[in-house]
């Protein structure tokens, strides 16, 4: 069950440019964290920004207690967040939300993660190398340096392929599937796992089509409640749908096959 | 401490309540706040059919407030009446119905279908969602529709009924009377403000609706001045809000004259609100030396 909690901010730093890693102890919270869920935070205790932020689990103990947040800083909220230091305490309501789907027997898993769009994955790539799952990660960012998970997913045991958009590392290009035709034509993937910009996401999901896999996506939406009351973060399932799915509820994670990606 | 209030009839166990729109059906906050503890739960604006509402985005947050065109996305009073009211019934939550019509004869008919319905407490009318293009007619801002729906509505149920007015008007006090010579129990007000907001990098409208309806502290001293002015013209109770996020807010609305408050985007901020403010409240009254919540409605009027 989900809940309202005074976290208490471990660390936060910046990490390159406008990312940012924050830990909190969160002892009611994390023991209730699944993968693909996300934490409703309030950066500032005043009116302006007003609304909460939802921010995917990047990572979870659930012994000690302690959630890492992976966040890019956009707006006033983030900007709030950023600026806060360790020993405060974080207003956070969750985990909230429908996350990723487990196998129920191990599997040959891709993960595809478009820079901060790892944020909800590196501890689903946790998850699921603890129930015996073999990795695949596919890791795209614009440069080297915003590689943050790559040692976190590499320490797992997950087998990691990198594309860069300059070239510093790995394969130089942009995330979508003949960048990496090679690497996946000797592979038997047999679910994909997606969270990055949305006409990435598309790629891949034509791609799990034609090779007729199953997979999940995380989508992002500014939100005001969080738990489906208000109605704010909207959208169709297919364009040609009469009725409108809600991120907060009905996902963020959503099936392939549940939606037509834009 | 007397916290309890008659609001036109519907007897509340504490004057706060939560807003229509805000809080979904009632259960959807159920983790973090027990609905029965909450004076009235109104719940999102139903109408005779099913709506999908507007495409997005539907909400964009501004200084203090946010703006949402969120056009009355609901499954219908058919739906409402048989999966959500039963739920909501057996864990007894005071519940006010919202409805929104087309016309003065779909206000009519689905007032007719809550009538005798067990487990509501109230109808709010909601005829000034601003987010709703209805054929021109906008029904909260011309008073004799006004008084029409009113009365049209009060035909065909015994329940309470409360206008929600717009404050999208020149003179809401004219409003106000109408919906009283309708036979109103009580006015619930303020409804959002009419706003938008524009995005530079597409030159372009953020909201999908275009424009939609500012709600949030940023609207607090509009919702009071409209709050203290119709307390003086209309002997009506009074359910106010706009812009409540703590009990001084909230006790601001009371000394201007609101019987009980709402608490609408507030619920967002802090899902827990509508009980903390209480604590807030008891304290003050406890302090100042008020024994009954009526002692301060409309206080401020000298």
């Amino acid at each position: 069950m989900p809940s309202l909690e005074k976290a208490r901010i471990i660390s936060n730093s910046k990490q390159y440019h406008n990312l940012y890693i924050m830990e909190i102890e969160a002892p009611k919270t994390a023991k209730q964290c699944k993968p693909g869920q996300f934490l409703h935070i309030r950066s500032n205790p005043g009116l302006d920004p007003l609304l909460r932020r939802p921010l995917s689990l990047y990572d979870v103990d659930k012994k000690a207690a302690k959630i890492s947040l992976l966040y890019k800083v956009v707006g006033k909220g983030t900007a709030l967040l950023a600026d806060m230091l360790p020993g405060e305490n974080l207003d956070i309501m969750g985990p909230l939300g429908r996350g990723f789907s487990l196998p129920e027997s191990a599997k040959k898993c891709l993960l595809v993660g478009g820079g901060v769009g790892m944020a909800p994955l590196l501890y689903l790539a946790r998850e699921l190398r603890r129930g015996g799952n073999e990795l695949l990660v596919l890791y795209g960012v614009g440069n080297e340096k915003e590689l943050l998970a790559l040692e976190r997913l590499e320490a797992i045991g997950s087998q990691v392929q990198i594309a860069t958009i300059d070239g510093s590392r790995g394969l130089k290009g942009p995330l979508i599937p003949p960048l990496f035709s090679e690497i996946l034509s000797n592979e038997r993937i047999e679910f994909i796992y997606s969270c990055g910009p949305e006409s990435m996401m598309k790629l891949w999901q034509e791609w799990a089509g034609i090779n007729h896999i199953a997979g999940e996506v995380s989508l992002e939406e500014y939100m005001a409640c969080g738990v489906g009351a208000c109605l704010g973060c909207a959208r169709k399932a297919r364009p040609d749908n009469e009725f409108y799915v809600k991120i907060c509820k009905d996902g963020p994670v959503f099936r392939l096959d549940e939606l037509e990606l834009e | 401490m007397d916290l309890t209030v008659n609001l036109g009839g519907i007897k509340l166990k504490n004057p706060v309540a939560v807003a229509s729109g805000t809080f979904g059906y009632g259960l959807e906050y159920a983790d973090f706040i027990e609905p029965e503890k909450i004076g009235a739960v109104i719940v999102k604006g139903t109408t005779l059919h099913p709506r999908p509402g507007n495409p997005g985005p539907r909400i964009y947050e501004t200084p203090a407030g946010m703006l949402n065109a969120i056009g009355l996305e609901n499954p219908g009073i058919e739906v409402f009446l048989r999966e959500y009211l039963p739920r909501l019934r057996e864990r007894q939550v005071t519940v006010i119905s919202n409805i929104a019509g087309n016309s003065i004869e779909e206000y009519a008919l689905m007032a007719s279908l809550l009538q005798g319905q067990e487990g509501i407490a109230g109808i709010e009318l909601n005829i000034s969602c601003p987010n709703v293009k209805q054929g021109g007619i906008q029904f909260g801002t011309d008073p004799e529709t006004v008084r029409q729906v009113v009365a049209a509505v009060k035909k065909e149920t015994s329940l309470p009924v409360i206008p929600k007015l717009s404050p999208n008007v020149t003179d809401i006090a004219a409003i106000a009377l109408a919906a009283a010579e309708g036979g109103a129990d009580a006015l619930s007000m303020i409804n959002t403000l009419g706003g938008m907001a524009i995005d530079i990098n597409r030159r372009k409208p953020v909201l999908g609706n275009v424009f939609g309806g500012l709600s949030g502290p940023a609207i607090k001293p509009v919702a009071l001045k409209m709050i203290y002015q119709v307390y003086r013209e209309v002997d009506l109770p009074i359910l106010g809000g706009g812009g409540i996020v703590n009990h001084i807010d909230a006790l601001e609305f009371f000394m201007a004259g609101a019987a009980a408050v709402s608490i609408g985007t507030g619920n967002f901020v802090n899902p827990c609100l509508a009980l903390e403010l209480l604590e807030g409240m008891e304290k003050y009254m406890q302090e100042q030396g008020f024994s009954s919540i009526q002692e301060l409605v409309g206080i401020a009027h000298t």
